[in-house]
């Protein structure tokens, strides 16, 4: 069986939790007790129905105040796959959870309230989902019953969304009519809605093709941690443990270390000491490499025949996530696989306005929340691909010195 | 090319340890003898091998446990010849005058709060491996993977580092600790499943055997070792049952079964209409926010 992640994004009010609610229930992935203990938080709200948002509110505070403030994951399985839901908060103030929670997902439902059409956020969470590099969106038309389930409400909204993608690098978009608090088209196909002859959202999370998403070109294997375990028996052995996060990696393959640039060979692949002739991404393996060379944590061994970009000052796409500002002359820590350098602030080309996808030029500095193309100078070189064809060896994040708090997220784009 | 899910979920988790392993001086792997942790150590060993773990094994005893688990507890460290410490909430509660819970639900569970604090004090503990899971409840499902907390090891939601991809970051100020669950992204089903396809050992408790119980609340509850006072009034059964979760006896509630074997438990799993925290755990259902006021004070 394989798995599918996916975020939901969706405004305060698009009925986002209601929908995942739904999902869980008409799925039949909530348990008996968990539905009695919302049933009771109902009834002591005076809410009358049962509030299937409860379902997904974890946290104290967020219950009082009937929103969504940090990411939460769920899951649920049905028989054709296995389910991680990503349930990222719409709040304008919580773009960076959005982020956090894109970041390993392969599919996005953007809720859009039928009543209101695209809105700002519509053009927020599908900017976050472009720049993410999430292949598949489903826009969820949510909300199908205050419109008398009317399919040129339905049919504008999906016009309206189709010339908005464009700007966007957005690969497949579907598009669902729905009520989530009816249950229409959610996981049971709605008898309002006769004129919809396409998949339910069940359906589709079910069917919708994640195989080709895979980037099996670039073998790229960040070191992790040496082991070398120094006993008698074992006292030549040394293996370089990690995660093949793209490509793959055969017994016999030349390979070469950044940022050293030596190279070897592939001596042998070992997953908890059996031996593999071959691994794929996303394998954690041991490589045992034919001839010694000096590779420790933070080096990144590659096949010699696709090689990364090494570069010292690189351009990148930003996700601001700090209180403090993002600023000229700044430094922080720049980490991508399992590298670690200092780097500094050289420049901010322009910041992307999230709701008219405008460039604003001269921007001084970014504060919390903010999107914005930047150029950084590494300490040392950092070797990495664009995220728009590999997401994991072209995401990286900014650490700051001194709070060592994660502050930015960053797609890399470049040499600058 | 395609990993089943299990595979990717096992890839991830040893992805995870080895990261702690990368990351920090002075980590440990959290372990109680229950499912959640006994496969914590099987991953290990899958992340490490043929090396000796970077970490020791700790178990923070409240001294209210299964004799099954503690005898499977010594025979494992034994067996993969890996450091194992111990210490006793008994101890905490002498050394620092605590005040047991007292009453008629009174467990010591919240008392480990106290011993796993100070252990990680006295070895200087930069990490602690933890087995708990995204789906047990709703303010784990809100809880990162690395999870920074101050030098109280209280837990801020508002507060909580961005994760992003596959990168953790565990950078910490001195006292501050990072608690790192490998398996956040398994179901309870998943736990099991791996179990029986890597063959995993677990304590005999897991499978269906006969006890004496007394009927608390609606639940189960074990009399062994007389951790849980009888009183007048309780009603003593002897039922055919085992336990779905292995914690403190005080708090941990037996379902009736009577599956022998992994695949029988695994159905019985599959078919139930109760949630595993709901079915066995007295201590979440004090009120709707039981667990995240106790991360809060630093439970784990």
């Amino acid at each position: 069986m394989d798995l599918l992640r996916f975020i939901t994004a969706g405004s305060v009010d698009d009925g986002k939790s209601t929908l995942i609610g739904r999902l869980l229930y008409d799925s039949k992935s909530i348990l008996a007790d968990q539905l009695e203990a919302i049933e009771r938080a109902s009834k002591s709200r005076d809410d009358g129905e049962i509030d299937l948002a409860l379902l997904t509110d974890g946290l104290r505070s967020e219950r009082e105040q009937g929103i969504t403030i940090d990411v939460a994951y769920r899951y649920f399985q049905t028989p054709a796959r296995k389910f991680i839901i990503v349930d990222a908060p719409g709040h304008t103030q919580y773009t960076r959870n959005m982020v956090t929670g894109a970041s390993n997902c392969q599919l996005a439902i953007v809720l859009v309230d039928a009543r209101h059409g695209v809105a700002e956020q519509t053009r927020r969470h599908s900017l976050i989902a472009s720049l993410l590099g999430i292949p598949h969106i489903v826009v969820a038309v949510n909300k199908m019953d205050l419109v008398g389930y009317s399919q040129d409400v339905f049919s504008d909204i999906c016009i309206h969304y189709a010339e908005l993608a464009q700007k966007l690098n957005v690969k497949h978009v579907t598009y669902i009519p729905m009520s989530a608090l009816n249950g229409d088209n959610v996981v049971d196909r709605s008898e309002s809605m006769p004129w919809y002859d396409g998949q339910t959202l069940l359906e589709h999370l079910e069917t919708v093709e994640i195989d080709d998403d895979a980037n099996l070109e670039q073998g790229r294997f960040p070191v992790q941690y040496v082991i070398r375990p120094q006993t008698p028996e074992l006292h030549d052995y040394r293996g370089y443990a990690g995660k093949i996060t793209s490509g793959q990696f055969r017994k016999g393959d030349s390979i070469t270390v950044f940022p050293s640039g030596e190279t070897s060979t592939i001596d042998a692949i070992e997953i908890a000491e059996t031996h593999l002739d071959e691994a794929f991404t996303p394998m954690s393996v041991v490589l045992h490499l034919a001839t010694d060379v000096d590779i420790s944590r933070g080096d990144l061994i590659v096949r010699s025949d696709n090689q990364p970009l090494s570069s010292q000052t690189v351009k990148a796409m930003l996700c601001w996530m700090d209180s403090k500002e993002f600023k000229v002359g700044n430094k922080y820590v720049l980490q991508v696989g399992t590298f670690r350098t200092r780097c500094s602030v050289r420049e901010i080309a322009y910041q992307l306005n999230v709701n008219t996808y405008e460039q604003i030029e001269g921007v001084e500095q970014l504060r919390l929340n903010d999107l914005a193309k930047v150029v950084l100078r590494t300490a040392q070189p950092i070797s990495f691909d664009p995220y728009t064809t590999n997401r994991a060896s072209g995401g990286a994040i900014l650490i700051d010195e001194t709070s060592n708090v994660t502050v930015g997220a960053l797609m890399l784009v470049g040499e600058a | 090319m395609k990993l089943d899910y299990l595979d990717q979920l096992e890839s991830e988790a040893i992805h995870i340890m080895r990261e702690v392993a990368g990351q920090f001086e002075r980590p440990a792997l959290l372990f109680s003898g229950g499912k959640d942790s006994i496969t914590l150590v099987h991953l290990a060993l899958k992340a490490f091998r043929p090396g000796k773990f970077p970490f020791p094994l700790v178990h923070i005893d409240t001294g209210h446990n299964f004799q099954e688990a503690l005898d499977y507890r010594d025979n494992l460290a034994e067996r993969i010849g890996e450091k194992l410490i111990v210490r006793y909430v008994e101890d905490t509660i002498r050394e620092k005058k605590l005040k047991e819970p007292t009453g008629r639900n009174a467990t010591r569970n919240g008392l480990q709060t106290f011993t796993l604090l100070d252990a990680i004090e006295e070895f200087e503990f930069d990490a602690c491996i933890g087995g708990a899971r995204r789906d047990e409840e709703k303010a784990r499902a809100k809880e990162r993977v690395f999870s920074v907390r101050d030098e109280f090891g209280s837990w801020d939601p508002k507060r909580q580092r961005p994760e992003l991809w596959n990168l953790y970051n565990g950078r910490i100020h001195k006292g501050e600790n990072v608690r790192v669950f490998p398996i956040s992204n398994w179901t309870e089903l998943d736990v099991w499943n791996y179990i029986r396809r890597e063959k995993i050992q677990l304590p005999s408790i897991y499978f269906a055997h006969d006890r004496e119980l007394l009927i608390r609340d609606g639940k189960l509850m074990a009399t062994a070792g007389g951790v849980i006072k009888v009183e007048a009034d309780d009603q003593l059964v002897t039922r055919r049952v085992r336990f779905r979760t292995v914690g403190d006896i005080s708090c941990t509630a037996a379902s009736e079964s009577t599956a022998e074997t992994l695949d029988a438990v695994i159905d019985e799993i599959q078919a139930t209409r109760i949630s595993e925290r709901g079915e066995t755990r007295m201590d979440d259902q004090l009120s709707e926010a039981a667990m995240e006021d106790r991360k809060k004070g630093g439970y784990f």
